[in-house]
């Protein structure tokens, strides 16, 4: 049983029976779990390097029944988590020291498409996939795609500001979400940016931004509207192949030099081509150092000239081989593979850790050296598959948890990768958000006065720090096991 | 410790993503992580770990749990969730006291009468008399629903133990009957030899095969589904056959995994094999070449089995046959991969989240506008049937697709 954590004593759920009753009163008996035989699941999310039970876990199936909640745990002092999909992959809804987490899972409807005004209103458990599912056949479609579209819930892209492959051309979750409901720890409902019935003009201060990767840091949010934009008119999907990610990292620079904006510039190195490939069978050369997907998206004519750039410029940059996607079903096996390369490692290894680092892209070529001496130093395979476009990579680091050592190797390969990204200029997360994992980056990257400012911010909206705590900022109380379980995490 | 039941490394290569969340039907539903396939794993490595014990709250969520494996087709890293389930199911038979309720439920009704046809006939005689009489209106509420689900006629039928093809023939094909199929849809099998004929087989059906083992198999009786395995493989070993069709999908997930069932019996490993190598569903069987539209044809749409699109597949096969005969009248049905609640013997064991299911794909129908669902599973059908009943929906059928192409093939 290495593998779960042994809960110490001093965090065991103790969730008074009287409090359980309260919470049922709002939501319903159903909706409320609290035995640790049925909390065990909630224990973590898609990070797993650390895991800790929350206290309750409360289902609520309407706005009211979340401002019901989260004033019961405001007079019972009970710190909130809330929880979409718990797809994060820094920890975000870990329940580092208990509390109740809400899930939002039963508040997933779209309540209306307005193809219109082209926007749709949606409740925050409303699955990311859903919305382009529902708009395609108006011609419209919900930008932001992080791989975890077909799970993820729009509640978490609005607390870690997702982006996804169409980033680069796009715009990340903040340029498409027009205003949202939320429910601030003291239990006030506030809406915050454009209305949901009105135009699309902000009364008083636009305050929309404030909480958008805020973490869940600043309150539950219930109801998001968002932007819908139009499908484009055609696509030229590439897949170009490379004997080196050396070559691969310079076409993109070059790519992006010439002024061409691509819809997504997409690179994967060998050993992820070669597990999605066993997985798929799209026909990936097994033998390619990189790939590069290049999606350019548009009016056809503009799309024609600018496709034939991208193939001169990677010609230039001695690819092996550039084909595109024949039709609509060659280009969705392409993306398919794209957006599960990450699950896909799961064929290689028991275990992995993502990194979320961004460097300037002409500093890619660097950052892809340096993470091939970090495999190297600590015997660990690192596959890269990323958004090369907007420099964001995403290191794979794969090790076995039963392996003490492994882990202890896995973590210290990580922190070497973000600690050189901010050398570099960069950032250490992209999209994935700091969560519980990269909170001891946050004083390599920022200043004092910097982390200062954001804690203030923090402090209008959540002043008792009660909103999904120990979370983001040095310094935040952590339980005595924490750093033991970083070492250990098995 | 708990004895090992899992393949650890196959519980392993769940990497805890979430990507089969929002694919779970009873996810969907509950919106509780326990109900989804990423939360079951979970509670069965708890299990095998020794953190849980095999109580009542895991093992609910594992009942709950369809067996659709939807969860299988959105997994990227390829997590052989079916398997997994089995083996956890197996386990929880062992080592879980059920209620007397269930206990006959699960090792009377659903494993000693539906694997053998001509009990599920006898099973079935006081629900003819009952309607007859119209009695049936006085049952109480659980039984009632569960009359429900029987179809209105009842067509039993064997096959021949060999048919001709109609002109030249390209060789022997085995068809196996089914244990439901042929007391219910005795017509599907008619017409499922007819096309096969038409389209140039002869159709070998051994009077020694039984059931395929499925209902024992996903209920955790893995030595029963292995006894089934083994009595089916000699059935069809005497005559050299192209290919061994079925067309129950749910029978025939179970068939294409005898190789995998059996794998640790020398005696049998390879025959398990070479036996699952040859079966085929008959729409993956059926050139579509042949099928063509009729001038009349009302707008349909297609129900994707669970057994046949998440276990084995198989997706665009169905599909393009029904198009060729639907002519421009298919629609696609909105979340036509989401299992419809019928699951085997699922209905019977979880009737509330079976009827959740059954009211939110009988909605999903409605909506599409369609007058014809086609499916390739009887538990389907049955399930598909009752629900639109019960909406009142009298303008939908739900079809066969054997049906459904021979009627107007060729």
């Amino acid at each position: 049983m290495r593998w779960i954590q042994t809960i110490p004593p001093d965090v065991k759920p103790s969730l008074q029976k009287t409090m359980v009753d309260r919470l049922a009163s709002v939501v319903g008996r159903d909706a409320v779990i609290s035995q640790e035989s049925e909390l065990v699941v909630y224990e973590c999310d898609a990070y797993t390097m650390q895991k800790n039970l929350p206290t309750a876990v409360v289902l609520p199936a309407t706005v009211e029944e979340v401002v019901q909640v989260v004033r019961v745990c405001n007079e019972l002092g009970l710190p909130i988590i809330p929880r979409g999909a718990g797809t994060s992959l820094s920890g975000s809804v870990l329940a580092v020291d208990g509390g109740v987490m809400i899930a939002l899972t039963r508040m997933n409807r779209i309540l209306n498409i307005d193809v219109r005004n082209r926007r749709a209103l949606v409740e925050a458990g409303c699955v990311n996939a859903w919305i382009t599912r529902e708009a395609s056949p108006h011609g419209l479609f919900f930008a932001p795609d992080p791989s975890s579209q077909p799970a993820c819930t729009i509640g978490g892209n609005i607390a870690t500001n997702s982006g996804g492959p169409h980033t680069l051309k796009n715009g990340v979750t903040t340029n498409h979400v027009l205003g949202y409901e939320i429910v601030l720890p003291d239990g006030s409902l506030k809406w915050l940016g454009v209305g949901p019935d009105g135009g699309e003009d902000v009364e008083g201060y636009d305050l929309r931004g404030a909480a958008i990767g805020s973490e869940g840091m600043f309150g539950v949010v219930t109801r998001a509207l968002v932007r819908l934009v139009k499908t484009p008119a055609s696509f030229k999907t590439f897949l170009a192949v490379f004997d080196s990610v050396d070559q691969a990292s310079h076409t993109v620079s070059d790519i992006i030099a010439a002024g061409i904006v691509p819809a997504a510039l997409e690179m994967m190195d060998q050993v992820i081509t070669r597990a999605l490939e066993e997985a798929y069978k799209v026909g990936f050369p097994l033998d390619a150092g990189a790939v590069l997907i290049v999606e350019l998206d548009g009016l056809p004519g503009g799309v024609e000239h600018q496709a034939k750039q991208v193939e001169a410029i990677c010609a230039k940059n001695n690819a092996r081989e550039v084909r595109l996607a024949k039709d609509d079903a060659e280009r969705a096996a392409l993306w398919k593979c794209r957006k599960r390369a990450f699950g896909a490692v799961g064929r290689l290894s028991p275990n992995y850790v993502t990194q979320d680092g961004v460097v300037p892209r002409s500093k890619v070529p660097t950052i892809m050296q340096f993470i091939r001496e970090v495999s190297e130093k600590h015997q660990l395979r690192i596959p890269n598959v990323f958004h090369a476009g907007d420099g964001n990579i995403h290191p794979l680091i794969l090790f076995d948890e039963r392996d003490p050592d492994q882990v202890k190797r896995a973590l210290l390969a990580g922190d070497e990768i973000l600690t050189k990204c901010v050398e570099l200029g960069g950032s250490v997360t992209g999209e994935h958000g700091i969560g519980a994992e990269k909170i001891d980056f946050m004083e390599k990257q920022f200043t004092k006065d910097d982390l200062e400012a954001m804690k203030k911010l923090r402090a209008v909206f959540d002043p008792d720090q009660r909103c999904n705590p120990h979370k983001m900022f040095p310094g935040a109380k952590r339980c005595a096991e924490f750093a033991q379980k970083k070492q250990v995490a098995v | 410790m708990t004895p090992a039941f899992l393949d650890e490394s196959k519980a392993l290569a769940c990497v805890h993503c979430g990507l089969c969340l929002s694919s779970c039907p009873t996810y969907l539903e509950t919106g509780n992580e326990n109900d989804s396939p990423r939360g079951r794993i979970y509670l069965m490595r708890a299990i095998q770990a020794g953190k849980l014990g095999v109580d009542a709250e895991p093992v609910k969520h594992v009942d709950l749990c369809l067996g659709c494996r939807a969860c299988e087709t959105a997994c990227p890293s390829g997590v052989q969730y079916g398997t997994l389930l089995e083996e956890t199911r197996d386990h929880i038979e062992k080592h879980h006291k059920r209620s007397v309720f269930q206990t006959v439920l699960r090792r009377w009704i659903i494993e000693r009468v539906f694997p053998f046809p001509w009990r599920t006939s006898v099973a079935l005689l006081p629900v003819r008399v009952l309607r007859f009489l119209r009695l049936d209106g006085l049952l109480p509420g659980f039984a009632r629903s569960m009359l429900e689900l029987v179809p209105q006629r009842l067509a039993k039928r064997k096959l021949e133990a060999k048919r001709l093809a109609k002109g030249e023939a390209k060789g022997d094909v085995g068809f196996i009957e089914g244990c439901v199929m042929q007391v219910m849809f005795g017509e599907t099998n008619e017409s499922s030899a007819e096309l096969l004929q038409r389209d140039g087989w002869n159709v070998v059906t051994p009077r020694e095969q039984g059931c395929c083992g499925a209902l024992y198999a996903h209920g955790g009786q893995l030595e029963k589904a292995r006894e089934c395995a083994r009595k089916n493989i000699a059935a069809f070993e005497g005559t050299p056959l192209e290919a061994i069709i079925i067309n129950a999908a749910g029978c025939g997930s179970t068939l294409v995994e005898y190789g995998e069932l059996l794998k640790d019996d020398p005696a049998w490993a390879d025959r398990a094999k070479a036996f699952s190598a040859k079966v085929k569903d008959l729409v993956s069987w059926l050139d579509e070449g042949g099928v063509k539209p009729t001038g009349d044809c009302s707008r349909v749409t297609y129900h994707d089995a669970c057994h046949l699109c998440h276990a084995q597949g198989i997706s665009t096969e169905p599909r393009r046959l029904v198009q060729a005969r639907a002519g421009g009248e298919f629609v696609e049905l909105t979340e036509s991969d989401l299992c419809c609640g019928s699951a085997g013997s699922y209905n019977l064991t979880e009737p509330e989240m079976a009827e959740r299911l059954q009211t939110r794909k009988v909605q999903n129908i409605i909506d599409s506008g369609a007058e014809v669902v086609v499916t390739t599973n009887p538990g389907c059908l049955l399930q598909i049937q009752s629900g639109l009943k019960k909406a009142g929906a009298d303008h939908v059928r739900a079809v066969h697709i054997a049906d459904y192409l021979k009627d107007e093939k060729g």
